[in-house]
């Protein structure tokens, strides 16, 4: 572009003296004059920037990082450029990961695994790989497109989120945090399931269909309910609550952010000991044994002394015995119903072919 | 199940339930589960098929039983319109239910997510919920798949967001003949 409109520039000076006519040198000069504005618009359009190698808190134009590395200076954090070993993996990238996967990469995080399986035009995850890598070309991005739901795309998933090629250092999963974002009950659901698996804590998020209200959840496998745990509540429909001074509307307890009202109540949730993801239950397990281990050892206890939580939040048990839920809430989905595995009957060690049999007259019905 | 008519109502009691709690990545005990699989889909063909209420056929697409390929029709003015229809065995199977897709549908039909994944939230996955792990295939068929079908045809065909094969074809030679 720079050569073409040089050679634009040439032509005109060339035409300029090639017609000595006064009366045309007033249009060439101004041809010339907007020839030199797009020059200067060239110049000035954004170029992707180069790489920075440390961060630095240097107040100049071209230090990208001066503000955050500022956050150092101001106490809020001790060490910024930190934020350049984590891994966050976003699942779903929509109305929420894809803002999510800006605001991370605006700050510097070190990298972002990026899931989905749908397109706009082109793969919604290679779209967002464009359009952060010309934001902050810092980021190391990764690019999934894929169901998550099905066995290979959960394979693939698992092994993103093992694999620590990115940091050799860390013990664990080879990612930080994994975030959420998904707009289904099944995608929340494997998400929960891989993160039960690899004890990896992540975070939740939904907004409602009025998109008025929304919720966040942060799930340490083991230590708060994961979503298997607590399954999701939805209030009924008001019209059906007919209580006398009742507002159903008033009753946002457990629903999170109701962004009408500001109103943004916050809640622990203890996991279930009756969770039926059995990963969830290991964890649970897991992380009994770990707060015995750490709890202090006193010979004895005259005063019944013990350590609360300097918190106000409530904590609540997830259904666990009552199963009471507030008025107005239901449980979206029902529980199973009471169900015992019928004993182990012959048919069951009988071998693969008799798979192979099923098929077989399944086809055959299929083939008239 | 209130809602539901006497005929759907007395045919999935027929349908054999099932009882291994068991999703594809669980090694034999997902073979086990398959069998089950098997058997409550060949029951429910076979029933339909005695019952001349024969409306889809499914098949496993790979050997471990994860991913389905099939067809399923539906009778609207005395006409069959027919779908391609497939769907796989998520990883969380059975606390969740397959996702049915109708690919050839995707974008008529506000009743369907991404891809042609038809919608079930409401009539269908509160009885896979309690129902778990009993229901199987043939019950998403039977509880998910039909109801679907026959509120969404008739809709589909009478807006003109679809139309009959023949009918296609009809118009295709008319236009030939001018």
């Amino acid at each position: 572009m720079e050569a073409e409109l040089k050679g634009l520039m040439n032509d005109l000076e060339a035409l300029k003296r090639a017609i000595p006519n006064r009366s045309h040198q007033d249009s060439i000069a101004k041809m010339q004059r907007r020839a030199e504005q797009l020059v200067d618009l060239a110049n000035s359009a954004p170029s992707r920037r180069c790489k920075v190698k440390d961060m630095s808190a240097e107040v100049v134009d071209s230090n990208p990082y001066s503000r955050l590395m500022a956050l150092q200076r101001m106490g809020i954090v001790e060490n910024y450029e930190r934020i350049r070993e984590f891994s966050v993996a976003i699942v779903g990238i929509g109305g929420v990961g894809s803002v999510a996967a800006e605001m991370l990469t605006r700050c510097g995080i070190g990298r972002l695994l990026l899931y989905d399986y749908d397109t706009v035009g082109m793969t919604k995850t290679d779209a967002a790989v464009q359009t952060l890598a010309d934001i902050n070309p810092d980021v190391v991005l990764e690019s999934y497109t894929m169901n998550i739901t099905t066995v290979e795309g959960f394979e693939t998933f698992m092994a993103s989120l093992t694999n620590k090629n990115f940091s050799t250092s860390k013990s664990g999963s080879g990612v930080d945090l994994v975030l959420s974002c998904v707009d289904n009950y099944e995608a929340r659901m494997v998400v929960n399931q891989a993160c039960n698996e690899l004890n990896q804590t992540w975070m939740e998020s939904g907004v409602s269909e009025d998109a008025v209200s929304g919720h966040i959840q942060l799930l340490v496998p083991g230590e708060t309910a994961c979503f298997a745990c607590a399954p999701p509540l939805v209030r009924v429909d008001e019209r059906t609550l007919k209580r006398e001074g009742v507002c159903a509307a008033s009753l946002p307890t457990t629903m999170g952010y109701n962004a009408l009202k500001d109103y943004f109540p916050t809640m622990e949730m203890k996991p279930n000991p009756q969770c039926s993801n059995s990963a969830c239950l290991e964890r649970q397990m897991e992380a009994e044994a770990s707060s015995l281990a750490q709890c202090p050892v006193h010979e004895d206890n005259e005063w019944n002394i013990s350590v609360v939580a300097d918190s106000n939040v409530e904590s609540t048990a997830v259904h666990g015995s009552s199963g009471a839920l507030p008025a107005g809430l239901v449980h979206e989905l029902p529980r199973a119903d009471e169900f015992t595995s019928s004993p182990v009957t012959e048919e069951a060690s009988t071998s693969v072919e008799d798979l192979e049999e099923l098929r077989r007259q399944l086809e055959a019905l299929n083939a008239d | 199940m209130e809602g539901w008519d006497p005929n759907t109502k007395s045919t999935l009691t027929k349908i054999p339930l099932l009882t291994t709690k068991a999703g594809p990545r669980d090694g034999a005990a997902w073979t086990q589960r398959l069998k089950e699989e098997y058997k409550s889909l060949i029951a429910y063909t076979g029933m339909n098929k005695s019952n001349d209420n024969d409306w889809f056929r499914i098949s496993a697409a790979n050997p471990e039983g994860t991913r389905w390929t099939g067809k399923c029709w539906y009778v609207h003015n005395l006409l069959k319109y027919e779908f391609d229809l497939q769907f796989d065995i998520p990883v969380t199977y059975p606390a969740t239910a397959p996702e049915l897709e109708l690919p050839e549908l995707d974008g008529k039909t506000h009743k369907m997510y991404r891809g042609g994944k038809i919608c079930l939230t409401v009539h269908f996955k509160p009885l896979w919920a309690k129902n778990c792990p009993r229901f199987g295939i043939a019950h998403a068929l039977c509880l998910g798949l039909a109801p679907w079908l026959a509120a969404e045809v008739p809709i589909l065909v009478d807006s003109g967001m679809i139309k009959h094969k023949d009918d296609t074809a009809a118009a295709t030679a008319s236009s030939l003949q001018f």
